[in-house]
């Protein structure tokens, strides 16, 4: 009865082309940020925030990032974990040179740097395609890594290699460190969140999504009708690791607050992204929180069942969770190709029609 | 000779025989993709996977111990008796057809026709899977591989090189293990050759790899070849397994050496046999070079990433590969 | 035999043909050792239906390529618009007002009608990256008048109810529709049509003719194309060049092809009057 869109007529373009043309998607939209930034902030405690809401929402940003370059143009990437490394350690060496400047504003530069890198290697793409590219981008993982490990400077000479972030503060509220609040690290996730996804849904609607699909989906057919193939996929590796760079900016800075390398972003991470992209759905925004919420709620909830509730060994729950996984994962490909953002379509076009089948 | 001449020399020496492993372990993958189009990640899990099996049944270990004693509140461990190696090897190639025949009823009968990339994502998946599922069956701990194979440096070959250098220089240092493997690669590498080439079945491999509707129809079981391809993957992780884990146990870091193949194949092209050989080969000495002369001025362990900078640069000027033909693009 | 005055004239149904638009100059190409094209020449006038026909491999794809820039001839000079081409990439070919059509239909699968044929206008949107990610002033505006645009087009082939339909589901006419839709949101100068009617039924060769009649006329939209249909040919074209084996046996109006001794051995066999 609600979900409808018979009566709602679009007189201009722009209404016909907004995000959500639907009244009751646009309503539903408006509660979920209400609750987002009106009532979590206020019941969240340490349990939830560091178990679920910041990684998601640090986890959603980069498959955000991955999405763009992988569902939106079409180029596998598995050097999601070296990116975010990038930015993991440029808002390092920037909080601790300019101790003055805001953690957000280094967050965001961290997150350009990054997009610097990810153009340098996604030059490669326009002569390796495919597979080999796929193959190639475990190059920039494996180099960055071992480039953060090596070379002193980055970590500032620290004995154990390891970087820590120091207390930053927004309006004077700590936001890094060890004093920080739950809600406080809450708040910075979710603005960077939301911030990102409208980026990303804005950037994919218009002229550029468009000559990134178009590269992803016929990339000889896209040029012979204009595209530019240098500018679409250096534009797409420029703002997915962008987006990634953000990511791990965050990741290390308000997260974990102290990294290893290897540890935290090691080859692992990258499919750990790469699977969100996938279980949530390729070329689709939704798709990105989804498959974040999915890999970071599924192990909770594992060990929430086997560990709490039947007992059994810390490592026989781990090495189950990978079978899981792994065993989702091939489940999700064989049944739904498209991901968990597929099936939401398809709900809702059920919706629509509801109570009518057809 | 001076020294530092035969030390490059040794370096390269020590890089052919890593590059005939990195060889091996990059023709499972070769195998695969020919036949059936898909790039298999699990590769290097199958050798882990395979070498734990192996250990198992030499120890007369109960699978899933761990799980069932968990469940059942029992205290299983290990079946009264052990295994001689050959029967052992039979069976762990045994429990690779198994599950080579399980993987293509369960998982690629499904997947036939969709784009490439959900297939290698798919295989990423089975890695996962069989990692966790290897872990539960046969234990997580390091194991002790012992079929008998020969180890450490070879005191002969000291011995006959060691007049060429000064008195600072002791001779090549080459494993034995090393010389084994590259043996028993070298003859795996012939063997599969020869079995493409002559075999009935060889040929209708040759004929899927070519075009899988063309040798359908002409009688050809896909399902079949498939099993077929993944079982004899299954027989080279199989023996990957055994020489990597002869050299440094079977631990889990065994499953990367999918890691060190892949750029093995970025060079030689997925579908090349020799490219797969001369690749590897490539990479076994030009890592072990670059890590010797320009390692100790950039801090060291560049092998975690040179093979594969190689490969980039090398792709970026030649996309096509070693061995490939020039690409010509058509609409 | 291709005897034509250098000026504009107008046809007998009334359509005015202008100066050369396009002239290929002894055009060769090869690949490896294979010679698709072999010194070819010949010229497109600006407002005209031009037709390239000739037997299975003769190289009429292969010119159609060197003419959209996917291949660059070996030997031999393209003129376009008065100015020889220098070497160019596709997409820039494509910004100088070429747009074509595929013979196996290459349309981006994963997108809707609309968003396919609003691809066809990428080349002339101009904002900027920034504009667009905060999707206010400038990329806003742009996107809105370039939709006009395309709704235009969209009236015109006579699919507004596939709107937003996703390509992949489309029936193949439909499809060979939506890629006309999209090369002619480029606003093109020379249409290039790559076997347009190829796998048609009789009432979708008749609708796609009288599109592409519609577009020439409407428009004015100079016009390429390589069909086997040798009675749409001669009926839709203003002049044809006939190939065979790679190189040029025939060039002229429909009725000098045709009685054309040389093309009838090559490819159209024994004559039927």
């Amino acid at each position: 009865m609600f979900y409808r869109e018979a009566g709602d007529f679009k007189t201009s373009y722009e209404d016909d082309s907004q995000t959500f043309p639907i009244k009751f998607d646009r309503l539903r939209y408006y509660a979920v940020l209400a609750v987002a930034f009106g009532i979590i902030p206020f019941i969240i405690n340490d349990y939830w925030a560091n178990a679920v809401f910041v990684p998601l929402m640090i986890y959603t940003i980069a498959a955000i990032g991955l999405n763009i370059l992988t569902g939106y143009c079409g180029q596998v990437s598995l050097g999601t974990g070296g990116f975010m490394a990038v930015g993991a350690y440029a808002s390092y060496k920037l909080m601790t040179s300019f101790p003055d400047v805001s953690i957000l504003i280094h967050i965001l530069l961290a997150g350009a740097v990054t997009a610097v890198v990810g153009v340098l290697f996604g030059l490669p793409s326009l002569r390796i395609k495919g597979f080999y590219l796929a193959v190639a981008t475990l190059a920039a993982q494996f180099f960055l890594v071992w480039l953060f490990n090596k070379v002193p400077w980055f970590y500032n000479y620290s004995a154990s290699g390891q970087i820590t972030a120091p207390e930053r503060t927004v309006l004077s509220i700590p936001v890094t460190g060890a004093n920080t609040d739950a809600w406080a690290k809450y708040m910075v996730v979710l603005l960077f969140v939301t911030g990102c996804a409208w980026l990303a849904r804005n950037l994919t609607r218009g002229s550029l999504g468009r000559s990134w699909m178009a590269i992803r989906d016929m990339d000889i057919a896209a040029e012979i009708i204009g595209v530019n193939p240098l500018k679409a996929k250096l534009s797409a590796f420029a703002i997915s690791s962008f987006f990634i760079g953000v990511s791990g900016a965050l990741f290390f800075s308000v997260y974990l607050g102290a990294a290893e390398v290897g540890e935290a972003f090691g080859i692992q991470k990258s499919f750990l992204i790469l699977f969100m992209v996938i279980i949530g759905g390729l070329g689709s925004i939704f798709g990105s929180f989804a498959g974040a919420a999915f890999m970071v709620l599924m192990p909770v909830l594992m060990k929430n069942i086997f560990v709490g509730a039947l007992g059994w060994p810390t490592d026989l729950a781990a090495h189950l969770e990978f079978m899981v996984i792994g065993g989702l994962i091939i489940v999700f490909l064989i049944l739904e190709p498209h991901g968990l953002a597929q099936l939401w379509r398809i709900a809702k076009e059920k919706l629509r029609l509801w109570p009518f089948p057809h | 000779m001076p020294d530092q001449f035969l030390y490059a020399v040794e370096v390269i020496i020590n890089g052919l025989m890593a590059g005939v492993l990195y060889a091996l372990v990059a023709l499972g993958f070769v195998l695969i993709f020919k036949a059936s189009g898909i790039f298999n990640y699990a590769q290097g899990v199958m050798a882990l996977f395979a070498a734990m099996t192996l250990v198992g049944i030499q120890k007369g270990q109960i699978p899933f111990a761990k799980l069932i004693n968990t469940v059942m509140g029992t205290e299983l461990e290990h079946f009264p008796w052990t295994v001689p190696v050959i029967p052992a090897i039979i069976l762990a190639f045994g429990v690779m057809i198994l599950f080579a025949i399980i993987v293509e009823k369960y998982i690629l009968k499904h997947l036939v026709n969709q784009p490439e990339i959900i297939l290698f994502m798919a295989t990423i998946g089975l890695a996962y899977f069989m990692e966790g599922f290897g872990d539960i069956m046969w234990g997580p701990e390091i194991k002790k591989l012992d079929v008998g194979l020969p180890q450490g440096g070879s005191f002969w070959i000291e011995d006959m090189t060691i007049g060429l250098g000064g008195e600072n220089f002791y001779g090549f240092f080459i494993d034995k293990l090393d010389m084994v493997a590259t043996v028993v690669a070298i003859l795996l590498v012939a063997a599969l050759t020869i079995f493409s080439q002559y075999s009935k079945q060889g040929r209708a491999l040759r004929a899927v790899a070519d075009d899988h509707q063309a040798a359908l129809s002409v009688g050809i079981s896909l399902r079949f070849i498939w099993v077929l391809v993944w079982s004899i993957a299954g027989f080279v992780a199989l023996v990957a397994g055994i020489m990597w884990g002869a050299k440094s146990g079977v631990q889990f870091s065994l499953s990367l050496i999918a890691l060190k193949a892949l750029p093995v194949l970025m060079l030689g092209g997925f579908t090349s046999i020799p490219g797969a050989i001369v690749g590897g080969l490539i990479i076994g000495v030009g890592e072990k070079l670059f890590e010797f002369s320009i390692g100790p001025l950039v801090g060291g362990a560049t092998e975690n990433w040179f093979a594969y900078v190689l490969a980039l640069i090398f792709l970026v000027f030649r996309p096509q590969g070693l061995f490939g033909e020039k690409i010509i693009e058509r609409v | 035999m291709n005897v034509m005055s250098p000026d504009s004239y107008v046809t007998a149904d009334g359509r005015t043909i202008g100066g050369t638009l396009m002239e290929m100059k002894n055009i060769t190409l090869r690949f490896g050792g294979v010679v698709a094209i072999k010194d070819i020449s010949f010229d497109i006038r600006e407002g005209e239906i031009r037709a390239i026909i000739g037997p299975n491999g003769a190289g009429k794809s292969s010119m159609l390529n060197v003419i959209s820039g996917f291949y660059v001839p070996s030997d031999g000079d393209v003129w376009f618009d008065g100015a020889i081409r220098p070497k160019m990439r596709p997409y820039q070919v494509a910004r100088q007002g070429i747009a074509r059509t595929f013979q196996n239909i290459a349309l981006f699968e994963g997108m809707s009608v609309l968003d396919n044929i609003m691809t066809g206008r990428l080349t002339k949107m101009k904002s900027n990256m920034l504009s667009q990610a905060i999707w206010w002033g400038k990329a806003q505006k742009e996107e809105t008048e370039h939709r006009e645009k395309v709704e235009n087009i969209i009236d015109f082939l006579e699919i507004q109810t596939i709107r937003k339909t996703p390509v992949g589901n489309l029936p193949y006419g439909l499809k060979k529709r939506v890629e006309l839709a999209r090369a002619l949101a480029a606003e093109p100068r020379l249409l290039l049509l790559d076997e347009p009617m190829a796998g048609m039924n009789v009432e979708e060769k008749e609708d796609m003719s009288r599109f592409i009649l519609d577009v020439n006329d409407e428009f004015g939209t100079t016009i390429a194309l390589i069909e086997h249909d040798m009675g749409v040919v001669m009926d839709l074209s203003d002049r044809v060049v006939v190939m065979d084996y790679g190189r040029k046996i025939g060039d002229g109006t429909p009725d000098e092809v045709r009685n054309d001794q040389k093309v009838i051995d090559a490819y159209l066999g024994v004559s039927h009057d």
